[in-house]
């Protein structure tokens, strides 16, 4: 009977379970006095490459590891035990981006005391992650060159979420005319003040910047 | 497309909700949907029908309330909405505002029970 509806008031986060989670993950990094950083991008913007280079640098200067995600292979783990740092693939399945609960389990039988820095790469996927708190302390959004300058506009809420751009590929942004300027201010369009870097894996453009951003980051923290 | 995910994170939710409150059937969930959420409105909809079939949900209706983001101007010292989430700057004096204050809500508000 319709009539004997009512209405309860709720109030309740739907995401509130993995937002409970990703908090408890935060303290634990910190407590732990471990710098989480993740990398989200569309698929092929160059993640994988970005962090090979991020890993190979600093394995000397500091105690690194690295969790990937990504729907299916173990291909992207892989490559970066090249680096010879600890290394664990998330093979999600079906599911498109990571959730805080995949990392929690990813990181089991780890000493998290051992290290300064994790980074955590998440599926290749500039819609979904957006929601889905991981508990890092920063998380990176990439574009490559070849995408287009108006990326950001396209995506905004990844964009917004963020707390740095990292523009990959740079040493191809001449052969496919890309426009650094418009690139730019795509970015400041949907998250001003955001800081930007633009990198090369490849020829190591960037990499001094982005890793000396990185160790005042890490620092500042501890 | 996440947002099956979240339509069947909302069942269990109102699932919970409605013995709690000692009723048997949902008629209706709103929720309160922010334009920086990241969830789709019709994906959610389209989700959620499919996400309630042989639940209590089945046949009730998901009523969205969508939320604008909501900005602070540090110039005009006050509170503004955007029009959209790819501009964000102060619509009246057009300063960069990064200061999100509402429109990334993804929140259950209320159940219509019997």
């Amino acid at each position: 009977m319709m009539s004997s509806s009512r209405l309860v008031e709720v109030r309740q986060n739907v995401l509130k379970q993995n937002d409970a989670l990703a908090r408890r993950l935060r303290e634990r990094f910190a407590q732990s006095g471990v710098y989480v950083v993740s990398l989200v991008s569309s698929p092929g913007a160059g993640k994988t490459a970005f962090l090979e280079k991020t890993l190979a640098r600093l394995r000397s200067r500091a105690r690194v590891a690295a969790l990937v995600g990504d729907l299916a292979t173990d291909n992207d783990a892989a490559r970066l035990a090249r680096t010879e740092v600890p290394v664990r693939q998330i093979t999600t399945g079906t599911v498109c981006h990571l959730e805080a609960a995949m990392v929690e389990r990813a990181l089991e039988g780890w000493e998290l005391g051992e290290l300064d820095c994790l980074f955590i790469e998440n599926v290749g996927n500039l819609v979904c992650p957006s929601s889905y708190d991981l508990g890092e302390n920063m998380r990176l959004v990439l574009m490559s060159v070849t995408e287009g300058e108006d990326k950001p506009l396209k995506y905004p809420t990844i964009f917004n979420t963020a707390d740095l751009a990292v523009i990959t590929k740079i040493d191809l942004a001449a052969a496919v005319e890309f426009d650094l300027s418009a690139a730019h201010k795509s970015i400041q369009s949907v998250r001003p003040g955001m800081a930007v870097m633009e990198v090369s894996a490849k020829t190591g453009q960037g990499m001094d910047e982005w890793l000396q951003l990185l160790g005042l980051r890490f620092s500042s923290q501890a | 497309m996440h947002e099956l995910s979240i339509a069947m994170s909302i069942i269990g939710m109102a699932t919970e909700e409605v013995a709690r409150h000692g009723g048997t059937q949902v008629n209706a969930v709103h929720l309160k949907l922010g334009s920086l959420s990241g969830v789709v409105k019709d994906a959610l909809l389209f989700s959620y029908e499919a996400a309630c079939q042989d639940t209590p949900l089945q046949g009730s209706r998901l009523v969205i309330e969508e939320v604008p983001v909501v900005v602070y101007c540090p110039t005009c010292r006050k509170e503004q909405t955007l029009a959209s989430i790819q501009f964000f700057y102060c619509p009246v004096c057009a300063t960069p505002t990064p200061e999100v204050l509402r429109g990334v809500e993804l929140e259950v508000t209320a159940l219509e029970i019997q």
